[in-house]
């Protein structure tokens, strides 16, 4: 039953509970005992606040999309009500758990979990991602976990405050286009200051006022002295194309008022919180599944579990890790957590029963101190390159991948690689660069702005490997041009040809100017 | 150390203010899908929600994404018989196995948004823009009850309502703004009086002068009151309109022999509708039910809509008989009355007149709105006509309205029931 040897002397079993009921004193005790097991492996992890909520908690701490809390928002009730209606008509279950990057680290289990639901959920949550968002260097470096609870009440309050302020529909209007360049509001190589409320509210006013100064100077049109014009005018703006378009946003919309700056801000804040678990969704999930299936086995080696509360456990554990074949009618894509659980068993196994093909594959690894070998690939990479360095021979022979490459100008599709010797590599790759957001996300910036003549701007889509912008693109520039209040370019290059431009509002259509989206501006005097 | 702590008293209800904000966004579409829902179910069956779609287009939120096309190689779990550099023709619309990964992240395309909104919600979009003719009006200037409230502090009053701890303070005051410059001189007397009989024991001139003023001085003091007139406060009550919040509503209706029970069920879901309203906006409804053919009966609820009679039709009849259980039972100054007829037009002719006398002199004074609805393919009758003067002499008190199917029902009850300024 267990993956483990079963050497060690089944002792007389001496089980915590018996029963499926939990009851608070049990759940502390499970807790103690797994505490105590993830203890022997030495798992750094935040201190942990575990809270039993009801299920429409749970739909509530799902509407707000893993926020403990978040501002008012229209999505989050749409969410909120495609939950509630899912779950209502049984077609899903809620999951068991969610968990919060925070410092102490929040879990929330539902009060319908079994024990043994429950306990997994601890060793799960409270022990496997808790130790990740301690200990991996992306969620190191660009998350606070001691600062986002405070941060996300000054947000909230600030965006109660606009809207008493300013109505609900003009924040309303400026947070939906803000979402929709959500995904562009985050630095992607530059580690942004840590976040912390206090800082922000008492930085905010100064901020405002000086934000205000400098796009007034920006936006100077009186001539600084006749000698020096051209020389400036000749210079693009921004010298560098800009990848984090809220933040070029914030700091350079000419017609912005200073509340919009600040949403717009607290949007990017939390876009950049949540970036890096977008970014390690197999590593996280599998390094989760790992644990508790490692403490869950120790706790039934130990004789603490009985042996239904095993088969419970291991019920609960095979449909999470579960990856339905392509052609299933349930497949949507590659389970994370099947293969982030595959993956780091197999470094284990690596680890401790490396074979010929290992010791070519993994020379650095196999036979070397697993538990070592395995912090380490939890700490130090994110997705991608997690794949790119772990994925072995034996778990894309085990997962039978294959890949299928679509190109639109063929009549048919062609398998350049399979699970085999030859194979291996290009998998590895292909599977790696899909796991890739710059790859999966259309690399658009922002590439100048026209600021003597009609201040339109210009984005540059850099289109890679011919693919398309989706339909809802049109619908992302109107919004953009609600935010920048003037004409927006979108112009797609294939290498350094231009193959294609969008305009908002289109071109020759100057007339329907009235018919886009705006904020109602009042034009500061420049 | 791990903490565990209870959550499950806490509020559920934290999703609320964003449920609500997605409806007030897409009340447009939630409207359009109640107004249909109502004219489908029954009226009968009000007590549940409704599901609502919305094409999943109109809620998308866009972002930047790649779409269908170019060059994309994609890993997939599972395979089967596929070899290295097979060429496999490409499934019918990109669909099949092959296409299920990437319809994950272009977005759910077409499909429905569905959701469910609770009979609370359901009623407030369909009730929605009525308003019961007169309503403000009738709070504002019919109400006869009043309730008192306080409303601070007065200088008149009933001595019952004396505040005393504001009087004393007041009277308090006064003595000292009073008497102040009498102390001061006390005082000063005072000492000086001390200072002489300590220093000039002999200078009884003065002594006794300075002695004779202390005691003046006193009795000064004296005689400013511990309790002046225009020290009292009151506690100040004020009256306030009460607006009466119950209504009475009586259901007319014709049970002779031309009414069918199709004709009396497209009444009912009439009457049920103005009861859900009344429902909504007071707080106790009594429901007064007249049945009438050639004489008027009161009736419960059972009776009113499936007892059969046979026999002519005298309007007047159940008209007369609702002014006298509104003049016996339901006086206006604590009642909202409404009326509502429903009928399928026939009447003996002599008797139309009378009901229009009945109702302008003796009915319309007294009610907030009275209904008529005539439930019937046909032309109208004398009936009708006579009506349209009533409907004249009280245009916003009074309405009729012609029923053909069940269908129509909604749009009549929003037509009689159109929002109106107060006026």
């Amino acid at each position: 039953m267990t993956a483990h040897d079963s050497s060690v002397p089944v002792k007389k079993r001496q089980p915590i509970s018996t029963g499926s009921e939990w009851t608070f004193e049990l759940i502390g005790a499970y807790d103690r005992e797994i505490g105590r097991l993830a203890e022997r492996y030495a798992l750094d992890t935040y201190p942990i606040q575990i809270e039993v909520i009801t299920a429409e908690q749970m739909m509530d701490a799902y509407a707000s999309v893993g926020m403990p809390l978040g501002y008012h928002h229209w999505s989050y009730g749409k969410h909120f009500l495609s939950t509630e209606k899912n779950y209502k008509r049984g077609q899903m279950g809620l999951a068991y758990e969610i968990v919060i990057n925070s410092d102490p680290c929040i879990a929330y289990l539902m009060e319908e979990n079994t024990m043994c639901m429950q306990a997994l959920v601890i060793a799960h949550a409270c022990y496997g991602h808790n130790s990740f968002f301690k200990g991996n260097y992306l969620f190191r470096t660009w998350t606070d976990a001691s600062s986002i609870v405070d941060y996300l009440v000054f947000a909230k309050q600030y965006i109660m405050k606009c809207e008493e302020r300013h109505g609900i529909d003009a924040v309303e209007d400026l947070l939906d286009s803000c979402h929709a360049l959500m995904n562009y509001g985050v630095d992607r190589y530059k580690r942004p200051d840590p976040i912390s409320a206090e800082e922000e509210q008492r930085r905010q006013k100064e901020r405002e006022e000086h934000l205000q100064k400098q796009i007034n100077d920006l936006w100077r049109t009186i001539p600084k002295g006749a000698g020096k014009r051209g020389e400036q005018d000749n210079k693009r703006f921004p010298s560098e194309p800009q990848e984090n378009i809220l933040y070029f946003l914030e700091k350079h919309a000419p017609l912005l008022e200073p509340w919009q700056r600040e949403v717009i801000r607290i949007v990017r804040k939390i876009a950049q919180y949540f970036y890096p678990q977008r970014q390690t969704q197999v590593m996280n999930e599998g390094w989760a599944c790992f644990w508790h299936y490692t403490l869950m086995n120790d706790l039934y080696d130990e004789g603490l579990v009985t042996d239904g509360f095993m088969m419970e456990f291991l019920q609960s554990h095979t449909s999470v890790i579960y990856q339905p074949p392509f052609d299933s009618p349930y497949y949507s894509g590659i389970n994370p957590y099947t293969l982030g659980f595959a993956m780091y068993r197999d470094i284990r196994r690596i680890c401790e029963e490396p074979t010929e093909e290992d010791k070519h594959w993994f020379p650095d690894i196999a036979g070397s101190d697993w538990l070592t070998t395995l912090k380490f690939a939890m700490s130090s990479f994110k997705d991608e390159s997690f794949i790119l360095q772990y994925l072995s021979p034996k778990v894309i022979r085990d997962l039978k991948l294959f890949s299928i490459l679509d190109d639109d100008q063929k009549d048919e599709l062609l398998v350049p690689a399979i699970h085999d010797e030859p194979g291996y590599q290009n998998i590895r790759e292909t599977l790696a660069a899909q796991y890739n957001l710059g790859n999966r996300e259309p690399n658009i910036q922002i590439w100048s702005i026209d600021r003597r003549g009609d201040r339109s701007l210009t984005l540059r889509h850099q289109q890679h490997d011919r693919k398309p912008l989706g339909n809802s693109t049109d619908e992302v520039l109107k919004h953009l041009h609600r935010l920048w209040g003037f004409d927006i370019h979108l112009e797609t290059l294939q290498g350094d040809k231009l193959i294609d431009t969008q305009h908002v509002p289109p071109k020759g259509d100057s007339d329907h100017d009235g018919d886009y989206p705006r904020l109602d501006l009042v034009i500061p005097p420049i | 150390m791990s903490h565990v702590i209870d959550r499950r008293l806490n509020g559920k209800n934290k999703s609320t203010v964003n449920r609500q904000r997605f409806l007030r966004r897409y009340r447009d579409h939630i409207k359009k899908a109640v107004e249909e829902a109502v004219s489908r179910r029954s009226i009968t069956d009000m007590e549940h929600g409704e599901q609502i779609s919305i094409p999943g287009r109109d809620i998308d939120e866009p972002v930047f994404h790649h779409g269908r096309g170019g060059k994309q190689t994609i890993v997939h779990p599972g395979n089967k018989e596929f070899v290295t550099g097979e060429r496999i023709p490409r499934p019918p619309g990109g669909g099949g196995g092959r296409g299920a990964g990437k319809a994950s992240n272009t977005g759910e395309g077409m499909d429905e948004f569905v959701f469910q909104i609770t009979q609370e919600e359901f009623l407030d979009f369909m009730f929605e823009d009525l308003e019961l003719p007169n309503l403000v009006k009738r709070h504002l200037t019919g109400a006869d009850t009043f309730k008192t409230v306080r409303a601070g502090i007065s200088n008149e009053g009933n001595p019952s309502r004396i505040n005393i701890v504001r009087t004393l303070r007041s009277a308090h005051a006064r003595r000292i703004a009073l008497s102040g410059s009498s102390r001061t001189k006390l005082k000063e007397a005072q000492l000086e009086l001390e200072r002489l009989k300590r220093e000039e024991p002999d200078n009884f001139g003065d002594i006794q002068a300075l002695e004779l003023e202390v005691g003046k001085l006193q009795a000064r003091i004296k005689r400013v009151p511990f309790l002046d007139t225009f020290d009292l406060k009151y506690n100040l009550l004020v009256k306030q309109p009460n607006p009466s919040s119950k209504a009475v509503m009586f259901c007319l209706m014709d049970v002779s022999g031309s009414m069918t029970q199709a004709t009396k069920d497209i009444a009912k879901r009439f009457f049920i509708l103005l009861y859900l309203f009344l429902k909504r906006n007071y707080d106790k409804i009594d429901v007064v039910f007249i049945r009438h053919h050639t004489s008027a009966k009161e009736v419960d609820e059972e009776e009113f809509f499936y007892s059969r009679e046979t026999g002519g039709t005298i309007v007047s009849s159940a008209l007369k008989l609702m002014q006298e259980i509104m003049a016996e039972r339901y006086p206006t100054n604590e009642w909202n009355i409404y009326g509502a007829q429903a009928s399928d037009g026939d009447n003996w002719n002599d008797d139309s007149p009378i009901c229009r006398d009945i109702l302008m002199k003796q009915i319309m004074p007294f009610v907030q709105y009275f209904t008529y609805v005539e439930i019937t393919p046909r032309e109208h009758q004398a009936l009708w006509f006579e009506y349209e003067q009533v409907s004249e002499a009280f245009d916003d008190t009074f309405a009729q309205q012609q029923l053909v199917s069940a269908g129509d029902i909604y749009p009549v009850f929003r037509e009689l029931f159109q929002r109106r300024l107060a006026t």
